[in-house]
């Protein structure tokens, strides 16, 4: 039992837990914004299923990335990185977790089943083996990818890929810019180190910027569309105009302002705002 | 000065209260004074979420004047909306010439006393009305006594209005260390009186 308990202990950063976990939240939150009955065994099937696809393509990724994460120092500790787990171990580990997430969510529904496996298949095969170590513009498929989970709960609910998921979506894409750009430029050195191509080493700070601000106010965009869409009430909908309106704010700030500290608000303020907007339309289930 | 975790959970409780407002509290009322109040929770939910992200140190930047405006501004407007509606065109013409002046005194530079005389205008009429027309109401019957909470709020918000304003003109009443040590405690005190008051009035 406790080689078990430290196998899992091992085992943990390779998903970077926060991360898996919003993605999963964003998942949920589109199976919730339908405001269909909930039935509960498929409400812990989605939250299996998704947690397992993201998680075995987020340790694909570390077994893949190995070198450059050992190069750079933000994440030179990964268990793969840093040969604390061996490569094959972690292959294996992801590829399990892969293909039960995978293959549980087709069990679920084929179509659910379909949109998680491009999920993984993007994130895995487009973006990890094949894009990022040759363009900085990876991260639209990246994007695409980590907005597979919240289509997918949608899809699962509707039983059809319809406007709101596609919204929904796109809120997701466009909010993981703001995520990732903020990364590559306080990490601008580190990844130059690994010769990962980013957009501040491509097109320069203020272009990055200016894309950060523009995609944030993008994903705001979306997710009040996709709000009044699905009928979120007004006092919601309120709530949604604020928290969007300070979104939007900051984006403006880090354009106006160059200062990696207001770039880094952005960065948290982004992530609080998704989770806050996933939180309201759940409660279109309620 | 570092924030302590203390500070954070007074924050977020400030934040989560106003959310509150936003969603439930304000529902049953007519448009005008849902959207001023929604601006006032607003901006206080979004400070509060920015002070969590950011620090203290979030608060010497100049736009913090401006945007500590439209709380007192937009309440007030509100509340004379509501109750005070033979003021309703005049009280809305000085929200917005009033917001206008501090925006330009705080942008352009000048060297007289201005934006000093435009700040303490505004806050003063703003905050005076925040603190006295709940408990005139409350005290005519208008409305129930709790409704006398918002001016207490009224009150507080003042309070850190004048702690904050005299900080950053370099004449503090109290040391910055004291003031940041209070702030987050006197939102919370602050949001709930005006929930409070709102709810039970």
């Amino acid at each position: 039992m406790s080689a078990l308990v430290n196998k899992i202990r091992l085992y943990w950063p390779l998903i970077k837990s926060t991360q898996t976990g919003l993605l999963l939240a964003t998942g949920i939150a589109g199976y919730l914004s339908a405001g269909t009955p909930i039935g509960l065994p498929t409400l812990l099937g989605v939250s299996l299923t998704l947690f397992l696809a993201i998680s075995g393509s987020t340790i694909l990724n570390m077994w893949y990335d190995h070198d450059i994460d050992a190069k750079m120092k933000r994440t030179h500790k990964r268990p793969a990185a840093a040969g604390i787990l061996s490569r094959v171990e972690v292959f294996w580990v992801g590829m399990v977790i892969s293909i039960l997430g995978v293959g549980g969510a087709l069990l679920i529904a084929p179509l659910y089943g379909a949109v998680v496996f491009a999920g993984w298949f993007f994130d895995v095969v487009v973006y990890t083996l094949w894009l990022k170590r040759r363009t900085c513009w990876s991260i639209v498929w990246g994007g695409i990818s980590g907005a597979m989970p919240i289509l997918s709960g949608r899809a699962l609910a509707t039983g059809q890929i319809d406007l709101v998921g596609i919204l929904l979506a796109l809120a997701i894409l466009f909010w993981i810019p703001t995520h990732t750009l903020t990364f590559s430029i306080k990490f601008r050195e580190d990844y130059a180190n690994a010769g990962v191509p980013t957009f501040p080493s491509t097109y320069g700070e203020t272009f990055t910027r200016a894309t950060i601000a523009i995609s944030s106010a993008l994903a705001a965009v979306a997710i009040g569309w996709a709000s009044v869409l699905i009928g979120v009430s007004a006092g919601y909908l309120r709530l949604i105009a604020v928290l969007t309106a300070g979104l939007l704010l900051l984006a403006f700030a880090t354009f106006r302002v160059q200062s990696e500290r207001v770039n880094f608000g952005l960065f948290k303020y982004a992530s609080l705002y998704m989770l806050s907007s996933m939180i309201i339309l759940a409660m279109k289930a309620f | 000065m570092k924030m302590s975790m203390l500070d954070r959970t007074l924050l977020l409780a400030t934040g989560l209260l106003a959310a509150y407002q936003i969603v439930v509290g304000i529902n049953d009322l007519s448009t005008a004074p849902i959207i001023a109040y929604t601006i006032a929770f607003g901006v206080l939910l979004v400070a509060g979420l920015l002070l969590i992200i950011l620090g203290f140190d979030v608060l010497d930047a100049p736009v913090v004047v401006i945007v500590s405006t439209v709380i007192p501004l937009a309440l007030s407007l509100g509340l004379v909306w509501e109750h005070l509606s033979a003021f309703r065109t005049p009280y809305l013409i000085f929200a917005i010439l009033g917001f206008l002046a501090v925006v330009l005194t705080r942008t352009i530079p000048m060297q007289n006393k201005l934006p000093t005389v435009a700040i303490a205008v505004v806050h003063g009429i703003a905050g005076l009305t925040i603190f006295l027309l709940p408990i005139v109401i409350a005290v005519q019957g208008a409305a129930r006594p709790a409704f006398a909470l918002v001016g207490l709020g009224g009150a507080l918000i003042g309070l850190g209005g004048l702690l904050l304003s005299f900080l950053k003109a370099g004449r503090p009443i109290l040391s910055r260390e004291t003031i940041f040590r209070v702030l987050p405690g006197l939102l919370l005190l602050m949001t709930i009186c005006f929930v409070a008051g709102f709810k039970y009035g």
